[in-house]
């Protein structure tokens, strides 16, 4: 008998189209429901149909957030999973599923639970509710809620008639029934404590965070060219549109998409473009002229690794360096990079106010981890999201590029107030006209790439220091890593371990620089060069000591950060 | 402050402004003059209009006439219209380039406006050649001219937007040459007054690189639609694919919704998006579906 506690890790695997999406969706939904903490994460290939995706639930006591490498419970719905995910597979890990969807070479390596799938869903009626019952022998072995799966089961299959309903509840039924019979048998042995705070939480992903959080910034317009990962921004924004009364645009490609979002801000209007690399790289000749032009824009910008169409499904931290230095010529921009769901929210919503305000391109960096992670949270504090608009009236005489002394001019926008506003993509005197002047256009370089950054640098918020200010080793994470490196950390247990989190990447406050002072400083990311620790080279004169990489396409899991921190540690 | 009225608010004070970089006999001046002439006769003021241009000579344009005005970048005028359009459709938007501008790098935002028709004026400078860059061959520039960087003489086809736009269904389709004021001018108001997208391919001359398609030559080559049915699409595309002498004129009218109409923001309340504030109560809509099963 294998016995779990507290702590789990289900791995559910397939081929794309097969439904994983769906056992997925029931487990998470109703062992939240039933009291659990759950978290999500998926792996997939860049196809319609076939190859092998895994998505990994994990259920808790407490609350989870990071990828685990270990599988506890693994269902397979087709033969090639286990290969696929040999090295997360132990000695402990129970296989429930089929005996054709396992490879004879692991029967001996893993604790097997033969279960009858396809005869089971065929007694059902179809061989179509095999994934329904799959997922009710899961939610049987957690004692999960049976009133919940049938309830979700409603909502979901409601529109295709009584009788799906019917038959799928039939076969959650028939699953959930069989989990329990597996726990009396003792075949397998699940105490997870339940949590009834956890049953009202919300269930969000990366991906749906950052559209609410721009909706809460007050974005009234997105566009975009659809482009894996970042593409889930702009579908729950376009569902959503009408009931929010904004604009969403899937425009002929990248050019033009940030092209009418930079319009749209010069009218007055929250914009905000979701793209990733392949897309930014497009869109680096309109960022210079937000740059020049001092046009808002606020962009979304989901990581996958590259170069070109690299690993199109998969996840990275390489595109710090192209955010960083995309667009020609010196202008000031800002990158943030949410290191969990809430910041994704938070962030996205600030990223609206700070480029009203510094009237600057703001770079929101998530990645394909991120995106598409997600796990119950408590409440977000709408409170919190202050729109804060910095919008002028055009009077007689209005001044587009006023030199001002923190490098800020007011900002007005056409049709409102009498005068008018010139905004320009050529060097430009105050009013916005063409200037070819020497000194005029030393005082616009200055303006821009050193009195506003100076500015916004002062302002720019510090990073999270999580453990103690006297604790030896600094671990240096940025990003989407932050709850991985933290598990990893508590894991370590050593009080002189600390973690120093930036989801405020650029420009940096010079006061952060405190941070590292006398440290051992060990920079992990998920990227081949180490690029935010080269960022820090650059700006603090810092030289991290050690650098932890990554760059497979896959997360960094709490174990790999875990023993690479030995490594370099003990 | 009161600011002037009439032709004479168009008129820009700006300091930057005075010093004009197009060539003296420029094309240029003539559609300025007929741009001026249109925006007045249709009673409208400065701060009710949105120039938006790329790059190039005729991209210059909103720094010699005052309005609203956002000199972008080469081939971006369109998608930057359409995004000033619909933040606030209030806003009389004109995107203006020349025809390297529009047809060259612009050429994909042209067509994919076409298909998405907001309620936009788009104006193309064609003199035939590239002038900024000293003379090279434009997507217009007919076959045979030869240039410094065409010695051999041009041998693709010249781009006939007119006979693609009407291909394309395009909501409004002219062409003017800028030697004849007033017809120019009555276009241009039709086009503005056009509720979807207007396209208007203005000839105009350029008088340092451009030594065949001069003022002259366009008199000569061209000649007026006096008794053409623009809503005719079948007649107005047999006029478009007419090349000596070329037809002017309103070459084809087809009234349909605009994108600032059917986007689902404007469908149940007008307000411009600028002027909208963000809906928290739909937030805790989706939070409380999100806490739910």
């Amino acid at each position: 008998m294998v016995e779990f506690q507290e702590d789990l890790s289900v791995v559910l695997g397939g081929a794309a189209g097969q439904g994983i999406q769906t056992v997925e969706e029931i487990l998470t939904r109703t062992l939240k429901f039933s009291g659990y903490n759950v978290y999500a994460n998926k792996e997939y290939m860049s196809r319609v149909r076939g190859g092998i995706n895994t998505t990994e639930i994990r259920v808790s006591s407490k609350r989870v957030r990071a990828f685990v490498k270990k599988i506890d419970i693994l269902i397979p719905f087709k033969r090639g999973v286990l290969p696929w995910v040999k090295d997360r597979i132990s000695e402990s890990t129970v296989v429930i599923g089929e005996k054709e969807n396992v490879e004879e070479e692991f029967l001996e390596k893993i604790h097997f639970i033969e279960v009858p799938l396809t005869k089971m869903a065929l007694d059902v009626g179809s061989q179509l509710y095999l994934n329904t019952i799959a997922a009710g022998i899961v939610v049987g072995i957690f004692r999960g809620e049976l009133s919940a799966v049938e309830e979700y089961l409603k909502e979901r299959f409601g529109s295709k008639g009584k009788n799906v309903v019917q038959k799928n509840i039939e076969a959650a039924k028939k699953g959930y029934e069989l989990g329990l019979k597996l726990l009396k048998e003792g075949a397998v042995k699940v105490e997870v404590q339940r949590k009834e705070k956890a049953r009202n939480e919300i269930l969000l992903s990366g991906a749906e965070a950052v559209a609410l959080g721009a909706l809460a910034g007050g974005m009234n317009f997105l566009s975009f060219y659809p482009m894996s990962p970042s593409t889930g921004v702009a579908v729950f924004a376009a569902q959503h549109a009408e009931d929010f009364g904004i604009v969403v645009e899937q425009a002929e490609d990248e050019i033009s998409a940030i092209n009418m979002a930079l319009g749209a801000w010069y009218a007055g209007v929250r914009a905000m473009v979701t793209t990733s690399g392949g897309g930014f790289a497009l869109m680096t000749e309109a960022l210079s002229l937000a740059g020049m032009a001092e046009n808002p824009i606020v962009i979304h910008l989901a990581q996958r690794p590259g170069p070109a169409t690299g690993l199109p499904t998969r996840t990275m931290q390489g595109d710090l360096n192209l955010a960083l230095h995309a667009g020609h010529g010196d202008f000031p921009r800002i990158i943030l990079a949410p290191g969990n769901i809430e910041e994704a929210f938070y962030l996205s919503a600030k990223a609206f106010n700070l480029a009203d305000r510094y009237q600057v391109p703001v770079i929101i960096l998530t990645d394909q981890y991120l995106v598409d992670t997600y796990y119950n949270l408590p409440e977000l504090e709408l409170d919190k999201v202050k729109v804060e608009k910095h919008i002028v009236e055009a009077k007689p005489g209005y001044r587009r590029y006023e030199l001002t002394g923190d490098g800020i001019s007011p900002r007005a926008i056409p049709g409102y107030g009498e005068d008018v506003v010139v905004a320009n993509g050529n060097e430009h005197d105050e009013w916005g006209d063409i200037t070819e002047d020497a000194e005029l256009t030393v005082r616009m370089q200055e303006k821009r790439a050193i009195r506003k950054l100076k500015t916004i640098k002062k302002n720019a918020p510090l990073p999270r220091l999580i453990g103690g200010e006297d604790a030896k080793y600094i671990i240096v994470a940025w990003g989407s890593t932050l709850h991985i490196v933290e598990e990893a950390i508590e894991k370590l247990g050593r009080d002189d371990v600390a973690l120093l989190h930036f989801s405020w990447l650029y420009p940096l406050n010079p006061e952060a620089k405190k941070f590292f002072e006398g440290k051992t400083i060990i920079a992990v990311e998920l990227n081949i060069t180490g690029q935010f620790a080269e960022l820090l080279r650059r700006e603090f004169g810092i030289e991290a000591h050690h650098r932890v990489l990554k760059y497979d396409g896959r997360p960094f899991s709490v174990e790999e950060i875990l023993g690479a921190l030995k490594g370099v540690i003990e | 402050m009161n600011l002037p009225k009439g032709r004479e608010a168009f008129e820009p004070k700006r300091p930057g402004s005075k010093d004009v970089a197009w060539c003296p006999g420029c094309g240029n001046f003539g559609i300025r003059n007929i741009l001026i002439s249109a925006l007045t006769e249709l009673g409208l003021r400065p701060s009710q209009v949105a120039i938006i241009s790329g790059i190039g000579q005729a991209a210059k344009m909103p720094h010699y006439i005052n309005a609203n005005g956002y000199h972008t970048l080469h081939g971006r005028a369109i998608p930057i219209a359409t995004g000033v359009k619909v933040a606030n459709p209030e806003l009389t938007v004109i995107a203006e380039g020349g025809d390297g501008d529009m047809y060259a790098e612009g050429g994909n935002h042209l067509l994919h406006a076409i298909r998405r028709n907001p309620g936009i004026t788009v104006l193309i400078h064609d003199n035939q050649i590239y002038g900024l860059t000293k003379g090279q061959a434009s997507p217009t520039t007919m076959k045979g001219m030869k240039t410094p960087t065409q010695p051999w003489g041009v041998f693709e086809e010249p781009f006939n937007v007119i006979a693609l736009a009407i291909a394309l269904d395009a909501s409004f389709v002219a062409r003017t040459f800028m030697g004849y004021f007033r017809e120019s001018v009555e276009i241009i108001k039709k086009a503005i007054e056009h509720k979807g997208l207007a396209i208007v391919d203005i000839f105009h001359p350029c008088v340092s690189f451009n030594k065949v398609n001069t003022y002259a030559w366009y008199r000569e080559h061209t000649y007026w639609m006096d008794d053409h049915d623009p809503y005719d699409r079948e007649a107005a595309f047999k006029r478009a694919i007419e090349t000596d002498p070329l037809p002017l004129g309103v070459f084809y009218i087809n009234e349909k919704p605009t994108f600032e109409e059917l986007v689902p923001a404007y469908k149940r309340d007008k307000t411009p998006l600028w002027k909208r504030e963000p809906k928290v109560e739909e937030i805790k809509k989706i939070l409380d579906i999100k806490r739910r099963l």
